[in-house]
């Protein structure tokens, strides 16, 4: 079953203002594979960054993988500059566990040292089993654990948040 | 049942292309090309295989080989032991599993096993506990699928698809497991047009049943040709009687700049290495534009890396 969630064009939005006080030009937005990658596009607009925005694939950085294996589909990390003492902006669509942003963060640093890196999420539901914690968050909801949250791209390009 | 295969239908041994579905196939391919990039990067790692460890287990000399599944499996953060081991073609089994043994007692995850003998790795396989993987790096005249799998990367990679191919396999198919693992895969994966050219001495008998067409004429056969794969031609055949000699077998199979023309305008060289220059090619051509045999050594690297992560992922 789905309840309503908030329009998620709306919590980008509402994301970006959040952001957009503090946010130096310098910053380069790096999105995680697949739903982080969506919403890094909307901020990188938002926002009016002028550089490319980073798309990182943690698949290699799992801590499952002798578990479950290798997803069949790994896209190849693009991370259009250099990282060295770079302020960098990671960009996932929900923040649950963290264990996706401790990825995340290993294979950042195999690519080099930044400077600083913040987190942003459109959704952070709780549950966290890592010290990691965003910076931003468009909507911090108390989700139960056998709950999931998705997002997912319309034939469109709307963005769309469900519950089940 | 397919002993390279889980019962829900993963990989769990890379011994032959021969049997092995398209659909993976081609996810090691996709997975190989998500490896690409990781050689490029400032730390050339990933953590996907920390902790595990790969023996290579060489009964039979090769350098390349080896060195491209050591440097893949320690892209892949695993520890690897080489181990050479010289032996005489009479080596029991018995003396292969006791090798095996002590090395499994060593906590081995995977065997990398390249031996003169076909079937070598696929005895090792039957003969290991469930939790370990075995590649075969080259058995004998039967198979050695990741360079098979390392030239449909290739392929895939110059010219986009495989649907529309004329792909040629030139020279000593009879002593190649090389040509045997590529005929395999092209089939499998989909080209309308394998050919094999060669002398009658050195094709096999029954070629044909293999879904290639057969050409004695190298001229005829390069007509049209995409692809143009070159075997190495050893040595030792020619003291077998199979073949006059090197510059008559260069006359008419080694490929010229002269031969190649008629092949299309595009078309890719490519040669699994160590080749003989002056022998099935002319360098000429080895070291020309069409040439894709070094892009061939890099992409072997991510190729084994797939291999190695599809095999150590999701089985414990």
């Amino acid at each position: 079953m789905t309840a309503s969630l908030p329009d998620a064009a709306t919590l980008i939005d509402a994301l970006a203002a959040a952001i957009a006080p503090g946010f130096d030009p310098d910053t380069r937005i790096v999105g995680i594979h697949t739903g982080g990658v969506w919403v890094a596009e909307r901020l990188h607009a938002l926002l009016r960054s002028p550089h490319p925005i980073g798309q990182l694939d943690i698949s290699f950085y799992r801590d499952d993988f002798s578990r479950i294996g290798l997803h069949p589909q790994v896209k190849p990390s693009n991370l259009p500059y250099d990282l060295e003492n770079r302020t960098l902006m990671l960009v996932d669509d929900v923040l649950h566990t963290g264990r996706t942003i401790r990825a995340a963060m290993n294979e950042l640093f195999d690519y080099g040292r930044p400077a600083s890196i913040k987190l942003a999420v459109l959704v952070d539901r709780g549950g966290r089993e890592l010290p990691i914690r965003p910076d931003f968050a468009g909507l911090v909801l108390d989700v139960p654990a056998h709950q999931n949250i998705n997002l997912s791209r319309l034939d469109d390009g709307h963005l769309s948040l469900s519950i089940a | 049942m397919n002993p390279q295969l889980t019962a829900d239908g993963r990989l769990r041994h890379l011994l032959t292309l021969d049997g092995l579905p398209r659909a993976i196939l081609t996810q090691i391919l996709d997975t190989a090309e998500s490896f690409m990039d990781v050689g490029e990067r400032e730390v050339k790692k990933v953590p996907l295989l920390r902790g595990k460890s790969i023996f290579n287990l060489f009964f039979e000399p090769s350098t390349r080989t080896r060195t491209t599944f050591e440097i893949a499996a320690k892209r892949l953060s695993a520890d690897v032991v080489n181990l050479n081991i010289a032996t005489s073609s009479q080596t029991k089994g018995e003396a292969i599993l006791d090798t095996v043994d002590n090395l499994a007692a060593m906590h081995a995850d995977m065997f990398i096993v390249r031996h003169s003998q076909s079937g070598a790795a696929h005895f090792i396989a039957r003969n290991v506990a469930p939790h370990i993987s075995v590649v075969n790096a080259g058995d004998g005249r039967h198979a050695h699928p990741t360079q098979g799998l390392l030239d449909m990367f290739t392929i895939r990679r110059y010219k986009g698809a495989f649907h529309n191919l004329t792909v040629a396999v030139v020279g000593d198919v009879l002593h190649s497991r090389v040509a045997r693992s590529q005929i395999h895969a092209l089939t499998t994966l989909g080209v309308p047009e394998v050919r094999v050219i060669g002398p009658k001495t050195l094709l096999p008998a029954g070629v044909e049943q293999m879904g290639v067409k057969v050409f004695h004429n190298m001229e005829q056969g390069l007509a049209g040709c995409d692809v143009v794969i070159m075997l190495r031609l050893q040595n030792e055949r020619m003291r077998g009687a199979l073949l006059p000699s090197a510059q008559e077998y260069f006359k008419f199979f080694g490929l010229t700049p002269e031969k190649l023309a008629l092949a299309k305008p595009d078309a890719i060289v490519m040669h699994p290495g160590p080749m003989n220059r002056g022998v099935e090619i002319d360098s000429e051509v080895a070291d020309g534009p069409q040439s894709v045999i070094l892009p061939q050594v890099t992409y072997g690297i991510a190729v084994r890396m797939a291999v190695m992560a599809m095999l150590a992922g999701g089985n414990s």
